[in-house]
This record gives structure tokens, sequence and C-alpha cells, in this order.
């Protein structure tokens, strides 16, 4: 099967403020100081015409609570100001990265809103500016095309949904993002993933993306021969990316199988469009099945619809965990509010008996061919779930739809709604546009950093790293505070690459948020290391609980950890002691006892010594006390 | 020059004028360095390089193109028109209660051409139904754009014209007026028509927006819902201001035409009622009154329409190294009435002391008020207030200053004599001031 997947790259910028306000940049998961309410209006366009999605979205009353906190927003994010001018920094570190993929820089920045009523923009849009054109990378012998490079402000951080009322924090709305969009020519899951990371490490070259869960998230664009296109929103972890990429194209393979037995058992779209909706509320009045009782027990209603000539594909699987039912279902509850619906491939089931599924069958006369899918809810939900359902049976004819899904944490994907049309943009007339003079282009381009594989190179010569480590490090997003250590401190640079990348990965692997380590929390922790005041083997633990203990210095974690190193005055008496307890050896082998008084100490100090200054001490005491000479 | 091109100069206008191109055109630029660009010609709005022509890609996204010599710019085809067909007005409207709804400026409801980037007010009563579909439960409405006038560029003249507008529709069997203000200076048009309007027999509701309308989150529709049914159900006969009460999209406030006050450059709820209670709020779609002073609506009032203004009266703020001459040329160009926005309790320097007294000598009025914004003037309690008395200056209360310039605008057009004036000044005609200030009106 011929697949063509684009890239879109979304990376957040490590500026010192955010993209269109002076609030400097931080997240928080204390409560939040206020809180406010707003309904979106979908706006109309000079047709006159209405985003439909966007409609339907303000008509089921849907009202969004957002939280604020006073440090990470002011009135700007809060849509009570007008944005400041755009970030010149942002817009440096987008041209740098423009550079470096080869595009061509426009004259003259125009800030764009994007129309996003979803609430996740407190506006109703987003701001975004087109910065670059026409670029490319080379990946593997393939030259993949950048169509654009974009500087846009992130979107408010989703919290919750309660009913009506959706949750956002105001916190990251507004962080710069720089968005880089490839050409759709990649052509396999694996192909993907490198030229997501090749980006990926021109990004970090730059020295000023941020850092963390969320601060990278990639947009994948699917699309097969014959199927669809599919748009999957939201990918945050790199390696996902070839999951997503294989896991799409099965489910587009399975969709274009069912769409032909569908057309071999003659299912023409007249079989669906005329299918009515029907009542089956009296076959449950006394049903055991608990899902329908509350519904109608509460003025519900059960209802239904015959898929004609659907029967026994409701269960088959598209992709791990996803059942061909599991599409209906989603759509049901996206255009419907229903929590689920039940369909004939799996029932009698959930606490729906043969006899009652023999009665709505017999209701209707459905064949064992067909499938039946029911709906137990509020009238006016479940008529609007099975009309999206008979919608869904449609398209299965003609075989993907076209969809915006979400991903899973495995890698397999969910609806989350129609595909946007024609992105509705208008300029931002709030925001004066910015030139990019031949002084801003000039001092960008003379500050180029190193390309990745220049600067991987350096990091084998400079640093002696083995190549191995060296590719760890630029695939990380610790590339520029190993420099920042490197530069302050004299600790082997194989360990502080090992600590910032599996030491660290381990940690995450174990659940703990590493994003909340800010870089002089870092360098702190391996200056420690360096002066003699920990021990190399007591860094995981120390990270971990500068982790789970938020604006910690590294001093309170050796404090709190009981890992407090002993000064040299008491290492002074403990070694004093020990040449006591060894005064036979030491007076017999003289220095050439060292070895093994060390290997006695550190057998009961490890963890509470510098290793060198131990061994010092020991050797200077021995020294003292039987001369140096002997041998 | 084409319409349309007048944002453009330079090269590029020239380039532009060459081909023959218009705005909603396709064109193609190819750069001296080989990159080429093809889009829509957009206008250029005042800001930015004007040497830059602007194109929307097919991406959706605008950017600015530097023309130079060697670029070669084409026209590959002419803009398409667009064609809006304006909607009906519902039928299921008729039978509710009719409240005219005047457009004087400020966008309460608009379009967006999303290939050019304009935005075009709607005002049309079927398009106003379309947008804010709401309006169709609560009130039939009726538009009628008066003009279309920045709130920073409406005069004591147009104050005239929207007195003599709403004057027309009272005979018309209708339950309110709603009248569609910006609102720099929606405050100061509501102190007018106060003193213009009185004894009315239904609610005049001025309502405008902080966030235009081009925007999903823009106040205006929630604004102007509030505003309608203030019109429909308050039950006083007076002019108000309707605007957000907080940050939420919940509660409408109700505010008093001569007490309201613009107190925030951007934030939604930047209207407060100063020294007063609200006259009333709007939430979950339902009228509750606050403020138990009011005049009540009443359909068979016959209203005291009035609108004059004379507009030789000034407002003057003092301050710290105040120049008393400012005082002695207004009086020289013919400035009849001086409202004074004095700090605390209501002082000026006594340099001033001279200035004022002749002013007095010439029969000008020199009234009081105070730029703490809260409170009431009392030029009792010390030396200068006494002094300040003596020399002519009458203090005007908790009037606010605003309002009080508003108001002698119109005192200074009812009569010439000074006495007369001095008096009206002091005569609560609209719930301008009060006598008796509670702890809950501080800032
Ligand atoms: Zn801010």
């Amino acid at each position: 099967m011929k697949v063509k997947v684009g890239l879109e790259l979304h990376q957040q910028l490590a500026t010192t403020y955010k993209l269109f306000c002076g609030c400097q940049i931080s997240l928080s998961s204390a409560e939040p100081e206020y809180k406010f309410i707003r309904r979106l209006r979908p706006t109309q366009s000079e047709l006159g015409e209405v985003d439909p999605a966007a409609l339907f979205e303000f008509k089921k009353g849907r009202y969004i609570v957002y939280e604020v906190d006073d440090s990470s927003s002011c009135l700007v994010e809060m849509d009570e100001e007008p944005p400041h001018p755009i970030n010149g920094e942002a817009v440096e570190v987008a041209l740098t990265v423009a550079l470096l993929l080869n595009a061509s820089p426009v004259d003259e920045v125009h800030v764009m809103r994007k129309i996003v009523i979803d609430g996740s923009n407190t506006a109703g849009f987003q701001r975004t500016a087109l910065i670059a054109t026409g670029g490319y990378i080379d990946v593997e012998n393939k030259r993949i095309p950048i169509q654009s490079i974009c500087v846009e402000e992130d979107a408010a951080r989703l919290i919750k949904q309660e009913g009506e009322a959706i949750y956002y924090r105001l916190d990251r709305l507004g962080i710069p993002l720089i968005e880089i969009a490839t050409a759709p020519i990649i052509e396999s899951p694996r192909e993907a993933l490198t030229v997501a990371s090749s980006i990926g490490r021109i990004l970090r070259t730059t020295g000023r993306v941020r850092r963390g869960l969320g601060s990278i998230r990639q947009d994948v664009n699917i699309s097969t021969e014959g199927g669809g296109l599919i748009e999957v929103k939201g990918v945050q972890r790199l390696d996902l990316i070839e999951k997503v990429v294989e896991y799409e194209i099965m489910r587009q393979k399975n969709l274009l199988a069912i769409r032909d037995e569908l057309d071999a058992r003659g299912c023409k779209p007249t079989d669906i469009i005329n299918e009515p909706i029907i009542d089956f509320t009296e076959i449950f009045r006394n049903t055991s099945s608990h899902i329908i009782r509350n519904a109608v027990k509460s003025g519900g209603k059960v209802l239904g619809v015959v898929l004609k000539k659907f029967g026994g594909l409701l269960a088959r699987e598209l992709e791990p965990g996803l059942r061909f039912g599991g599409e209906f279902a989603t759509r049901a509850s996206f255009w419907g509010g229903v929590g689920g619906i039940f369909h004939t491939d799996e029932l009698p089931g959930y606490g729906i008996t043969a006899e009652e599924v023999a009665k709505v069958k017999s209701l209707t006369g459905a064949s064992e061919l067909d499938a039946i899918i029911l709906v137990a809810d509020e009238y006016s939900k479940a008529e609007a779930a099975l009309k999206a359902i008979l919608e869904r049976a449609l398209e299965a004819l003609k075989g993907v739809p076209d969809e915006t899904r979400g991903p899973n944490p495995d890698g397999t994907t969910r609806y989350m709604r129609p595909r946007p049309g024609a992105a509705r943009m208008y300029p931002e007339t709030d925001i004066p546009p910015l030139r990019i003079t031949e002084d801003i282009f000039l001092k960008v381009k003379h500050n180029l950093p190193e390309h990745p594989s220049i600067m991987l190179k350096n990091l084998v010569d400079v640093y002696g790293l083995n190549r191995k480590l060296a590719e760890q490090l630029m695939d990380s997003e610790y590339l520029n505070v190993f420099k920042l250590i490197m530069s302050e401190v004299k600790v082997p640079a194989k360990f502080v690459v090992a600590t910032l990348t599996e030491t660290l990965k381990n940690l995450e692997r174990e659940g703990v948020d590493v994003s909340i380590l800010t870089d002089s929390t870092l360098i702190d922790v391996f200056k420690y290391v360096d002066k003699g005041f920990m021990v190399k083997e007591n860094v995981p633990e120390v990270l971990k609980w500068l982790c789970l203990n938020v604006n910690m210095s590294v001093k309170d974690a050796l404090e709190a950890l009981n890992i407090q190193l002993l000064t040299r005055e008491e290492l002074e008496k403990i070694v004093d002691d020990a040449l006591v307890v060894k005064s036979d050896l030491v007076n017999r082998m003289g220095l050439k006892a060292l070895d093994s008084i060390m290997g006695f100490l550190m057998g009961k100090l490890r963890g509470r010594v510098d290793p060198q200054l131990l061994m010092e001490i020991i050797r200077r005491r021995i020294v003292e006390k039987v001369g140096g000479g002997r041998s | 020059m084409p319409h349309g091109l007048e944002g453009y100069r330079g090269l590029a206008l020239k380039a532009l004028i060459n081909i023959g191109a218009g705005i909603g055109d396709t064109i193609r630029i190819k750069k001296s360095s080989g990159t080429i660009y093809e889009g829509i010609l957009v206008p250029r709005f005042e800001y930015g390089d004007p040497e830059c022509i602007v194109l929307k890609l097919k991406n959706g996204y605008n950017i600015g193109l530097k023309i130079n010599d060697a670029d070669v710019v084409e026209k590959l085809g002419e803009g398409s028109k667009l064609t809006y067909k304006a909607q009906p007005t519902p039928k299921t409207v008729l039978n509710l209660p009719k409240v005219p709804i005047i457009g004087t400026g400020g966008t309460i409801a608009s379009r967006v051409d999303y290939r050019t980037g304009a935005v075009t007010p709607i005002f049309t009563t079927g398009d106003l139904y379309s947008m804010v579909p709401e309006l169709g439960e609560i009130a039939n409405v009726e538009t009628k754009v008066l003009f279309n006038v920045f709130s920073e560029d409406m005069t004591p003249k147009h104050w005239i014209k929207i007195a003599e507008e709403i004057a027309s529709q009272f005979g018309n069997n209708i339950q309110g007026v709603v009248v569609a203000h910006g609102t720099d200076t929606m405050g100061y048009t509501a102190a007018a028509l106060s003193f213009a309007l009185q004894a009315l027999p239904v609610p005049v509701v001025l309502v405008g927006s902080q966030r235009s309308s081009d925007r999903p989150s823009s106040d205006a529709a929630f604004n102007l819902i509030g505003a309608v049914i203030a019109a429909v159900h308050a039950p006083f006969g007076e002019v108000a201001v309707a605007m957000h009460k907080n940050l939420s999209d919940d509660e409408v406030l109700i505010h008093r035409g001569t007490r309201v006050r613009k107190c925030h450059t951007s934030r939604r709820d930047a209207f407060k009622s100063i020294n007063a209670d609200p006259l009333g709020i709007v939430k979950n779609r339902v009228y509750r009154q606050i403020s138990s002073f009011f005049k009540p609506r009443n359909s068979s009032n016959s209203p005291k329409i009035n609108p004059v203004f004379e507009e030789k009266a000034v407002l003057v703020k003092y301050y710290p190294g105040f120049n008393p001459e400012i005082i002695e040329k207004l009086l020289d160009m013919g400035y009849r009435g001086v409202i004074l926005e004095g700090t605390g309790l209501g002082h000026v320097g006594s340099v001033c002391i001279k200035a004022i007294e002749r002013a007095r000598d010439m029969g000008v009025f020199i009234g009081m008020t105070s730029q703490c914004i809260w409170g009431r003037v009392n030029m009792d309690v010390y030396y200068t207030g006494r002094d300040l008395q003596r020399a002519g200056v009458t203090p005007l209360e908790d009037m606010l200053a605003e309002t009080a310039v508003v108001k002698l605008m119109w005192v200074l057009a009812q009569t010439d004599n000074i006495e007369e004036i001095k008096k009206l000044m002091l005569t609560n005609i609209a719930g301008e001031f009060s006598h008796r200030l509670s702890y809950r009106w501080s800032a």
C-alpha cells in the first residue's frame, strides 16, 4: 500500500518572555488564583458562512472555565488586553531554524488569527505568523522539502471536562512555538521517525528550545492510496511516530477491506439513508442492563437503527484495541454526547439478554447479515448520536473518512473531530507587521550554530565522548545544559552525559517529572560533585528528590536524604582510627597498605565521602606515621 | 490610484499599477533570489513598510515581500467578487416587544472576509438575528444605522442627532431603545442623553464592546443581549449603559447614564458606576433591579426632549505646576463655563485665585469636581477650599467630572443667567449626584 506522510513539528521555544506579552513562562499545578467563564461564538465569514463544527460546539451550550495564575498570565492571555508586538527573540530563533533548514525568510512578518473555538485560545483564535518558506532537509540521501516555518502561540492547557464546562489553564497560552511543516512525501513509518528526529536535532542545536513533556508535539498527516487523509494531532513522543504511522496504515487497510466486503454484499447508500430511527424503549422496560435501566429511569429512551448488511463487521479489529464498532461509538459520543452504544455484534452481553436481542431483531425484521445499533439516553441526544452513526456508515461505503484523530499512548488513535475546512485565517490587526531588516537577517546569519554533523564531531573531539554517547546527547533535550555544565565544572564528560541521558530517562520511566529540573539546578548538582560535596553514586537519588520537591536546592536534597559528606576533620579522625586498627598492616607495608585501607574504609563510608579526598588523607597520614620512604 | 492600493508606496505600488492589479487578484512574485510566491493581493493597513507587497498565500498566511528592481511581479488572475445574501428577519419575532437598535459606530456585529481580512459591520436586522440568534427569543428588534463614527470623534452635534432619533421612536409602541456606541466616549454620550431626554416612557440603553465583534471572544453579543433584555424588562425610564460586570460572560451591569465611567483601557468590565449603585443587572437572561432609586418607566409619559448643548464649556484638570494663564486664555477665547478637576476634596493652587475671580466677574461659571474620581468634594474643610468658594467656585458634590462638563454644556444652552446656571448645576436632574455616599461605592 502506497502511503504519504507529512509532518508538522511544534516545538516550544525557550525565550525569556511569551510571544505577545511580558509574562515569563512557568507551569503550575497549584490551585489557580482566579477563574473566569467565557463562551466563544462562531464568527461569520464574508459569505455569511459559519464553520459547522464550530457552530455545533456553540449550540451545545458549552462554556469554558479559565484558570489563572498571576505569575504566568496577564491580561493579554485573559483576552482582556490587546497583544503586544511579536517577541523579537522568538522570531530570531525561527529565522535561525529557517536558515539551518535552507528556507527563504519573508521580508515582512504578518501575524494572523487562525479561528479555533474549542476554548484552547481565549481570543477564539490562535495567533500565528509565517517566517519562511521553501526549505529542505536531506535525510538518508533523500531531500525532504520544508514547506513552511511559522511562529505561533501555544494554546491553553486542557485540565478537565465536566458536563458542559471545559477547564483550561492559561499558563501555557502564549508560549512561543515554532511550527515546521514538511511536504507529504515521507513513504514509511521508519522514514517519518528519521525525518522527525533530524529536524529535532536541528532545533536543539539552536540551544533555544524548551524541554519536558509536551514541549515538542508533532502532527502527523497520513494518506494512503485509495484511503483517506488523516491528521493525527499532538503526538508528544518522538518514538511514537513510527507506531502511529504503522497503525494508521493498518486501520486504513482494514477499513478498505470492510468497504470491499460491503460492496460484495451489495450494500448501497440508499440502504443507509432510508433507515428510520426506531424506539425500542418498551422492550427494555424490565431489562437487567444497568446502563439502559438508569437511562430510562431518568426519562430517556432506547433508540436504535438498523445498519443493513453490516452484520459481523462491527466486531472486526481495525488496529490493536479498536474495533469497527468503536469508530461508531466515538462519533456517537462526539455528536450526540452519549456515553456509549450497543451493537448486535457484541450482544447478548452487558446485561442485555438474548431474548431482548431477539425482540429487537423481530421488531425491525433485521436478518443475520444486518447489524443493529442501540443508544440509551435523552431522546434528543440519542437521536443525534444515531444520525451521526448513519453518517459514519455512509462513509464506510467510500472507505476511509477524512478525520482529525488523537494519539493513544500505544500509538493507536481515536476520533477527535471532522477535519476542519479551509483554515479560517485573517490578519491580526492589533499587531504591527515586523520587517525583517538586513540588520536582523545578518545578525542571525552570523550567529548560526554549527550543523548537527559538525556538532557531533566536536562532541567526540572536544569532550572525548564516544559516538554513541554523543548521539544520545544530540537526541536528548540536554545538549545545551551539557555545554553549560562542562564550561563550569571539571567532571568527566562521560559521566555528565550518562546522567543527562540514561539517569534522567530512567527516572522518567519511573514516572518522575524531570522537566522541572532547571538548568541551574542541574549545573549545581555537578558542581557539588566537582567540589567533592557529593559522590557520583548519589546523583540519581539527589536528582529524583529534586524532581519530587519543587524549588528546593541541592543542599536541601543532601540534608533531606541525610547524605551529607563527612567533613575533612571527621574524615581525618576516621582515618586515624582506622590506622590504629590496622597498625600492623601499616607498619609492615607502609604506603603499599593504601589500597587495602582504602577498600576497608570505602566499604563503610560509600556515599558519604569523596573517594579522592579520602585517598589523599590516608596517604598523608600513612606517610606521617611511618614515613613515605619505606617500601 | 486603483481602489484598495492606498497603503502601498514606491516600487511596490509602481509594480502593482504596472500590471493593473487590484485587491483580491492572484499575483505571482519572482524574487531576484529565485524564490517564487503566489497569492492573493491584500490591502495594506496603516502599519509596516509600504514598499512591501502583502500576499495571502494558499496556506492562508499573509506575508510581506519587499520589491526590488530585479523582482518580477505578474498578475495571474482577477479576484472573484464575493456575493453575500442578506438574511431575512425571522417571522417568529413579530409578537415580541419592539426594541429599535440604533447604530452610531463601533461594530456590535460583523463579518470577516477571510481573503482580504476586511471586516464588514453587520447592521441589517436579519443579519443581526443570524449572528445573535438569542435576540429572537427576547425582542422584535429593528436596526437603524444613524451614522458610523469612532467613539473619539463624537461631538455634541452627534449627541443631538442621537437624541432626536431616539425621540422619534417613542411614538412607535416600543418597549425600549438600544443604542450601539463605541466605548471610549459612551459615558459622555450617556450623560448627554440623560439631560437631553427626560421623563422617558421607556429605558434607553447604550451598549458597546471592549473586544471587537470580528473575534469569537467578543463581548459584543453578550452585552447586546443584556442591553435588549434591560430595554424590555427594566422598570426605569432613564438613560443607561449595559456592559460586562466582570471578566466572565455571565452578568451584564446596567449603569445610570450620569454615573458611569470607563475606568480601564481594555478590560471587559471597564465601566463602573461611580458613587452610586448600578441601576440593575442581567443574569441568566433575567433583569434584576439593584438601585431602589430610579424614575419609573411609564408609557403615558410625555418625554421632555431638549437636545441643546453649548460647546463653550471646558474641563480642566489641575496638577502641580499648573499655569493659571490657561484659565485666563480660556476666558479670552469666550468660554462661558469651566469645570475644574481639582485635587482631593476639590482644590486648586492659590495661584489660580486671581484667574477665577476674573471669571466670576465676567459671569463665567466655575464648578469644582475631584480627580480622585470616588467621593464628594468638600470645600469647607481647608482654607484653600474656602478661599476658592469666595472667589466664585461652585462645589459640585459627588458628580463625575465628565458628567459635570456635559451637564454644563446642556445648562449653558438653557440660560445665560449665572445665578440660574448655578442653580441648575446644583439641581439633581438625572441622578447625577446624591447627598449620601455608601460604603459599598468605594474604588
Ligand atoms: Zn501575559
